[in-house]
């Protein structure tokens, strides 16, 4: 074994343009399997976050319309139990809809309330105040940006609430939000959950419970787990996947054809790999034959070989790495947003570059292979019959 | 029975399926030990096919090889190959060095296909031996960096590195100056005498066919002449 790697070392070195060239050739097709991977992986990534980030991803609400869960702290904890690791941000939300009056204008409405503690975890609403601050007395509301825009509204004016029961309440607007989405931000109005509470008149009771998991392609999982936990056919367990499959299957076909293309990526490897060292072999041949003349066995002389593509694997791989991780540091860094934002983050994930550093060592051995029969069936007598 | 250290019986050589040429015509011959043995003979009249049956390189159509009293026929590549490593020395018309190897490395390279890895013992006889050919001064250089001299040299060194019974040797200084031919010679005699190796070695000089213990003349896949001084 270690003359057999000793011997595969010095040919390597021996032939330093053709080592160059072999192991720049995996080293590109590394690389360009670490930048498609970790560039559509923190696509999705931030794609998922953007979609899903700030929103619930499990929801779960009483089955008939307009009916409330009156225990929500009791429901709350079982939901929790359901699956302690994953789920958090969790938040009791009330919420009705209602028509806002103006003296001149209405618009119809969905009036949220929620603890802003508790629902800091999903919506980060303190953060996303651009005027006022939060509503925390009864009869005080927030509105979105553009529905304040819409009715020429601000900080400071009161407005007329109607709900469907006719009740009517007038509040004191106290902040103007940006969910950086324009249909929320031109149709809900947030409070406390008291103020709704009393208005809607529910009690105690909350219209739903929402919250996050930390593995958001496991929210249909989790899902499974509440329904399980919660066992009450009174309840609806929804989840972001299943409202969301369109974009799920447009994950998926960008999953599929960057793999497509990284496959391909290594078939051409595998061949530049193989191609090579089989010119290798008719170029060693003298050496190779006189090695079997002086006594080598056929499984030695092809490890020989084996292992040059091995070693040629591991050097390519390596640098492949390093150019891999450059060029997605590089995009992600100067291709940017106007804002100045990079277009996709940059997301190092190492178990998928270990895998691809794995996978382009075992194929540069696999294609070493080709070469390395062609060795055990070379005949020390052709090699010394031609000279 | 005679106390043959290489021997063969009947052997046959066919090459070719659908044309068949006859190399060699069942050939009884055999070598004692520590002798001196040249074979002549014409391009093409199957001296070297002779040389490399008798090397294991290749296998007689018809016939058998006996090496140190044992008979090849049915030994397995593996075994062939350990056989050829221990017991045969090659050197060939052209040297094989491997140019990525230094002349020292080189000769060790018999040992460390037997052994893997080489001790200072064995460094230390490679070293003898390249002293023994005069070419302690080069033992570092690449393969390549010498001499056509000493590249047959380290060749033949390295032949001698397993201290082989038997050393083969087809056209050993076919491509070397007259001086360089007398000195590799006057070498090859000196190891027969004081190792006591077998020389077989084929040459069309008959200059140094006469300095043989004795000369073979192969014809047509024959023997034509067997002259034992």
């Amino acid at each position: 074994m270690k003359l057999a790697f000793e011997i595969a070392l010095r040919f390597l070195k021996s032939s330093k343009g053709q080592t160059t060239l072999i192991v720049l050739g995996i080293a590109i097709g590394v690389s360009v399997q670490i930048f498609i991977g970790s560039l559509i992986t923190g696509l999705q990534k931030s794609l998922v976050d953007k979609t899903v980030g700030s929103a619930p991803q499990i929801t779960v609400s009483p089955q008939e319309d307009g009916a409330y869960i009156l225990d929500s702290q009791a429901e709350a904890k079982t939901i929790n139990a359901a699956n302690p690791e994953e789920i958090k941000n969790l938040v009791a939300v009330t919420q009705g809809p209602a028509i806002l009056n103006t003296s001149d204008e209405s618009a119809t409405i969905l009036l949220r309330g929620f603890d802003w503690e508790a629902a800091q975890g999903i919506y980060k609403i303190s953060d996303r105040i651009i005027k006022g601050a939060l509503a925390t007395n009864d009869n005080e509301i927030i509105m979105g940006e553009d529905l304040s825009k819409k009715l020429s509204l601000s900080v400071g004016d009161t407005i007329e609430l109607i709900t469907p029961a006719r009740k009517t309440g007038k509040f004191l607007i106290t902040g103007i939000f940006d969910l950086q989405v324009k249909s929320l931000n031109e149709s809900w109005i947030l409070s406390n959950d008291r103020a709704v509470q009393t208005f809607l008149e529910t009690g105690e009771g909350v219209s739903q419970i929402e919250m996050q998991v930390n593995d958001v392609f496991a929210a249909d999982e989790v899902a499974g787990d509440i329904k399980k936990r919660l066992n009450d056919d009174a309840l609806v367990v929804t989840n972001w996947k299943e409202e969301n499959a369109a974009l799920l299957s447009g994950l998926s076909g960008q999953t599929a054809s960057s793999l497509m293309i990284q496959v391909f990526v290594m078939i051409s490897v595998v061949l530049g790999i193989a191609s090579v060292l089989a010119i290798s072999v008719v170029q060693k041949s003298k050496q190779i034959g006189i090695l079997k003349a002086m006594g080598m066995h056929n499984p030695k002389a092809s490890l020989v070989f084996l292992l040059q593509g091995f070693l040629l694997g591991v050097l390519g791989a390596f640098v492949g790495v390093g150019l891999g991780i450059s060029l997605s540091w590089s995009f992600s860094t100067f291709v940017t947003n106007p804002d100045g934002s990079s277009l996709v983050p940059f997301f190092i994930d190492w178990s998928f570059i270990g895998i691809s550093a794995g996978i382009a060592v075992a194929a540069s051995t696999l294609a070493a292979l080709i070469p390395a029969i062609r060795v055990s069936r070379l005949d020390p007598m052709e090699v010394i019959k031609n000279g | 029975m005679d106390n043959y250290v290489v021997e063969v019986k009947g052997v046959n050589k066919v090459y070719g399926k659908t044309i068949k040429t006859v190399a060699l015509h069942n050939l009884n011959l055999g070598f004692k030990t520590g002798s001196f043995n040249a074979i002549i003979g014409e391009s093409g009249s199957g001296k070297s096919t002779l040389l490399n049956i008798l090397g294991t390189l290749d296998r007689p159509t018809k016939g058998d090889v006996i090496i140190n009293g044992i008979s090849t026929k049915n030994m397995t590549k593996g075994r062939l190959s350990d056989l050829r490593n221990e017991t045969l020395g090659f050197v060939f018309q052209f040297h094989y060095l491997l140019p990525e190897f230094t002349a020292l490395e080189n000769v060790l390279m018999p040992y460390r296909i037997a052994n893997g890895k080489a001790d200072k013992k064995s460094r230390d006889r490679a070293r003898e031996i390249l002293n023994l050919v005069g070419l302690e001064k080069v033992e570092n250089n690449l393969a390549t960096n010498m001499s056509g001299g000493q590249q047959q040299r380290t060749a033949i060194a390295r032949a001698l590195m397993n201290q082989p019974k038997i050393i083969l040797a087809d056209e050993p200084t076919g491509n070397l100056d007259s001086q360089t031919t007398d000195s590799i010679y006057q070498l090859f005699r000196k190891i027969n005498q004081e190792l006591g190796t077998t020389f077989i070695v084929i040459t069309h000089d008959r200059r140094v066919a006469e300095k043989a213990d004795r000369i073979v003349e192969i014809l047509d896949g024959r023997i034509s002449l067997d002259i034992v001084k």
